[in-house]
């Protein structure tokens, strides 16, 4: 009973953090009025759009204990819908949203049927060759930019406003993008689909003896993640004004997973954290040096060797220490 | 399609799969025998032939630059085992895939501080230049055969290796259960050295034996690695029997799929829509195949462990 009043504690106390940041977000904008605006702006809508595919990541990889390799091609197919409806004339976001999330998702669906069969490394590498499928056919696309990518004319109008017209705009709505899909990721891991989920991670012949179909709900976290990735590369086309293979290749898979792991996987604010660690140290270090990889990969070998749990474990662990005395 | 280059193509398929068997031989042992996965691998297929254009200007042979570069990537290879991989033995798959992901970016921007960014080359060795006709209309460069030759030597005396020496019977009976091997009193880390020694030997061979007839480019590890990880994964982790029947089938696929796609697509289509079709299948082909495979044996064609 005390360690579950305990855990309940750490709970909530652990809330305080998700709000801190998203209101650290909310702030920037105003922040930035005394620095570098527009290039601030640019940079954490970056990490914004990034948070929100680590965060469907960290709910497979974090929850369900299944390591995706091929994400980046759900934020390829995000922002391919609307660079292809675009060429087409149709630049409506909320057609290019909708269009880009039933692909990620028909895509998760197919996909996943197949991958789901293999389990551990096997899973793995099967992921990544699906993922590989998806950036070989976008190198095909000649119509399209083929290997070279495709330049978006204009950001998507909603409803027929060009309301992401301004950075600023565009900041608070991938802000928005990103606060709900906290929150529902939020809600989702603590229900009985989050809990089947985690103790299918844990066991997953218990789960199935106790009658639930592991598989549809291991699909079904899939396909959720599949969409939130399909969301960030919506907002990443609308950001960049173009799209390319290079949104899907393997790099970026392994990226992503790099930021869910930096954070500290399993926690959901911690892909946001490991997105934004990610994406202002890449700026900062290339800042520095050309070379800045060579920082960064000892960087990665560091944190795994020595801060397991991430960024957010490391800080804790830290916390821990310096209560004791 | 005609039959002169049909041989050709073959040979080009097999040449591509003894290469990846090369690779894909330490890949398959280190993740069978130690359940490690070393994206790094690749990079040491790259580091073979940037150390063998080095050394190839310091010796002026290419036998001279095959030894040094050898034993240079074996050393790099036992050092990065003992400085990094040894801890990530227990850990977790995220872990490792995160660590050795870290060594690829350090590696390859390393590579570019040293050497630069532009393509550097390797002349092919005075005695094996120039090309054979193998029959009218088939032309072949010897260099290819000298690979081919080398990668059937090589793969021959692996499998005496394995089948028939006392480390070889270690190393599968760790593939099929290292913790019990550990049990019975053999010295696993002594083992898990050796093997992944060898297996960084291994890439650095072929690292240095395509030097001659591709660019030496930081990139080049990464697109082998892909492939050598669908060779292991479709052939069953740990099996280098299966390595070998992959690597082999992922070759001719590969290479007979990019030469012959558009031929076949205009088949069943018009010209330009098959010129579209024909490469993007191409290069999806080997991913579909592994797909197949795993969805028929979830396993991989010839899995290690007796499960």
């Amino acid at each position: 009973m005390r360690a579950f009043a305990g855990s309940l504690r750490k709970t909530r106390k652990l809330d305080l953090i998700p709000l801190l940041i998203l209101t650290a977000f909310a702030l920037v904008p105003a922040a930035a009025r005394f620095g570098a605006e527009a290039h601030v702006i640019a940079l954490v809508t970056r990490v914004m759009i990034f948070a929100i595919a680590a965060l469907g990541l960290d709910l497979i990889v974090g929850y369900g204990g299944l390591i995706s390799f091929g994400h980046a091609a759900f934020v390829g197919l995000g922002a391919y819908a609307v660079g292809i409806l675009g060429v087409h004339g149709m630049t409506e976001g909320l057609v290019a949203l909708v269009a880009g999330l039933v692909t990620a998702v028909l895509f998760a669906l197919a996909t996943g049927t197949v991958c789901l069969h293999s389990q551990g490394a096997y899973f793995i590498m099967i992921t990544l060759a699906f993922g590989q499928m998806a950036y070989f056919t976008a190198t095909s696309l000649a119509p399209y930019g083929g290997d070279d990518g495709l330049t978006i004319e204009a950001r998507n109008t909603i409803l027929g406003a060009p309301v992401l017209r301004s950075d600023g705009a565009l900041y608070y709505a991938a802000l928005a993008c990103l606060a709900t899909s906290y929150l529902a990721c939020r809600a989702l891991v603590r229900s009985r689909f989050g809990r089947v989920l985690r103790a299918a991670r844990e066991n997953p012949v218990r789960v199935a003896t106790l009658g639930f179909d592991v598989f549809r709900f291991q699909l079904v976290a899939y396909a959720i993640s599949g969409a939130l990735g399909g969301l960030s590369g919506f907002l990443l086309a609308n950001a960049t004004n173009f799209v390319s293979p290079a949104y899907m290749s393997w790099q970026r898979s392994g990226e992503l997973i790099i930021m869910v792991l930096l954070g500290g996987m399993g926690r959901l604010h911690g892909a946001i954290i490991g997105a934004a660690v990610f994406v202002l140290m890449e700026e900062w270090l290339s800042d520095l040096t050309e070379h800045w990889k060579m920082i960064f990969g000892p960087f990665l070998v560091l944190v795994v060797l020595f801060a397991r749990g991430g960024l957010i474990g490391l800080g804790e662990h830290v916390v821990r220490s310096l209560r004791r005395g | 399609m005609s039959l002169p280059l049909l041989i050709v193509q073959v040979l080009n398929g097999l040449q591509l799969g003894l290469l990846l068997f090369l690779i894909a031989a330490g890949l398959t042992l280190v993740f069978g025998v130690m359940n490690f996965i070393n994206l790094a691998h690749g990079v040491q297929y790259m580091l073979g032939a940037y150390l063998a254009v080095a050394f190839y200007s310091v010796t002026g042979t290419f036998l001279g630059a095959l030894a040094l570069a050898l034993a240079a990537a074996l050393a790099i290879g036992l050092a990065l085992e003992f400085a990094v991989f040894r801890h990530l033995y227990g850990r977790d798959h995220l872990d490792q895939v995160i660590a050795t992901f870290g060594i690829i970016l350090f590696i390859g921007e390393a590579v570019k501080f040293v050497w630069g960014a532009a393509p550097l080359s390797l002349p092919i060795p005075d005695a094996f230049a120039g090309a054979v006709q193998l029959m009218p209309g088939a032309i072949y460069p010897v260099w290819r055969l000298v690979i081919i030759a080398s990668g059937l030597v090589t793969a021959a005396a692996l499998y005496g290796f394995v089948a028939y020496t006392r480390i070889g019977m270690l190393v599968r009976a760790g593939a099929a259960d290292a913790a019990m091997v550990s049990a019975l009193g053999v010295d696993i880390r002594r083992l898990f050295m050796i093997v992944f020694g060898f297996g960084t030997m291994l890439a650095g061979f072929a690292g240095i034996m395509i030097a001659p007839i591709l660019s030496v480019e930081p990139g080049m590890g990464d697109t082998v690695l892909i492939l050598a990880f669908v060779v292991i994964v479709t052939g069953g982790i740990g099996s280098i029997r299966g390595a070998f029947a992959a690597a082999l089938l992922i070759g001719l696929v590969d290479t007979l799929g990019r030469s012959f796609a558009v031929d076949l697509m205009r088949l069943v289509m018009a010209p330009s829509p098959a010129r579209t079709v024909g490469p993007a299948l191409a290069s999806m082909l080997i991913y579909l195949v592994m797909a197949l495979v795993l969805y028929v044996r979830p396993a991989g064609l010839f899995p290690a462990r007796g499960r």
